[in-house]
């Protein structure tokens, strides 16, 4: 399916138009942190077990919701009768933040707009969309390379949700590990690699401090949206005209 | 090994609600001719927001994980390699955890 893709689109901003990052590229840059996930979706698949979701029920969530964090958010929610409402707008708080990080994706692969794409954004999270963003800022917007660490994520998801419910605590502390660590520090290597020097001074500092203090202040993850917003508003404010 | 009926429903109403945001932020940026003050704002949304997802764990964590992610930046600095940097930080939390135990 991913191959019938046309040519990655000619890029507005960054150069080079065409990269030379492909599908296999984007699934290699995407194997470091598969591992994390592998070990967060282990974990989700003891939980799901021991909420008293069947096997096929968490399946189904993790192939067709495929988020994360509000997988885990609704197993907290999860009693019976299961509390419909409640855990689906959860749901849509917890990810809104995708909201922007797709707009973020615009410059690149935006344009020419194609129909397939709107099908490839169900496998944007927060990993393969900075991962994608950061070969963007250096090489160019390829969409083939979005497309290939997100469907490694995609994968590496199923098979530890599966492999969590039905093998058990296999993974005993992932803290022990350093394994919690793997996502600031990818997060943290791909801020690197974006940086345009001074010009991000303002925002990233806007960012941060919006964001701890919405962390102190509000419930969720709404400090990421809050941080995300101020800061980028920020640089908008002074850039732009 | 079935989906009973009501949360088969839970499930598609998380997936409808989780859905919609990652593709409508695109097809919204798509909605408007960018000015230059948008395309400013579209240019430092991934950082501010990347920034964010970092910043308030980091501050609560502690010294093992504040050091990991000075030489996580120290060595993505050099490297410009997603690999070298994830194992430099993974390797100096572990080590720093065992020698600075909270």
């Amino acid at each position: 399916m991913p191959e019938t893709t046309p040519a990655p689109p000619a890029s507005s901003t960054a150069p080079p138009a065409v990269s030379s990052a492909g599908l296999a590229a984007g699934a290699a840059r995407a194997l470091p942190i598969a591992t994390g996930i592998f070990v967060y979706g282990v974990v989700f698949g003891v939980l799901a077990h021991q909420t008293g979701l069947t096997l096929a029920e968490a399946a189904l969530m993790s192939a067709v919701v495929y988020a994360g964090a509000s997988q885990f958010t609704a197993l907290g929610l999860w009693q019976v009768p299961v509390p419909a409402l409640p855990i689906i707008i959860t749901t849509l708080v917890v990810n809104l933040r995708h909201l922007m990080m797709s707009a973020s994706m615009h410059p690149w692969i935006g344009r020419p707009r194609r129909r397939s794409l709107f099908g490839l954004l169900f496998f944007l999270t927060d990993e393969s969309w900075a991962l994608s963003i950061g070969e963007f800022a250096r090489n160019g917007g390829s969409l083939r390379f979005f497309v290939g660490a997100a469907l490694t994520l995609f994968v590496t998801w199923q098979l530890a949700t599966a492999t969590g419910y039905v093998a058990g605590n296999v993974v005993q502390d992932p803290v022990a590990l350093g394994l919690d660590f793997a996502f600031v520090a990818v997060f943290t290597v791909l801020l690197v690699c974006l940086c345009r020097g001074r010009r991000d001074l303002l925002p990233w500092a806007v960012a941060a401090a919006a964001a701890i203090g919405a962390s102190l202040a509000l419930p969720g993850n709404w400090y990421i949206i809050v941080g995300g917003l101020a800061g980028s508003l920020a640089a908008a404010a002074r850039d732009g005209r | 090994m079935d989906v009973r009926p009501e949360t088969l429903l839970v499930i598609a109403g998380m997936a409808i609600v989780t859905y919609l945001p990652r593709a409508t932020g695109l097809w919204l940026a798509g909605r408007f001719e960018l000015s230059d003050r948008l395309r400013a704002w579209l240019e430092a949304l991934p950082g501010a927001i990347l920034v964010s997802m970092v910043a308030p764990g980091l501050v609560r964590a502690g010294p093992p994980e504040w050091l990991a992610a000075a030489a996580t930046v120290a060595v993505a600095w050099r490297t410009r390699g997603l690999l070298p940097g994830l194992a430099t930080g993974i390797v100096v939390v572990v080590l720093l955890r065992q020698l600075l135990p909270t």
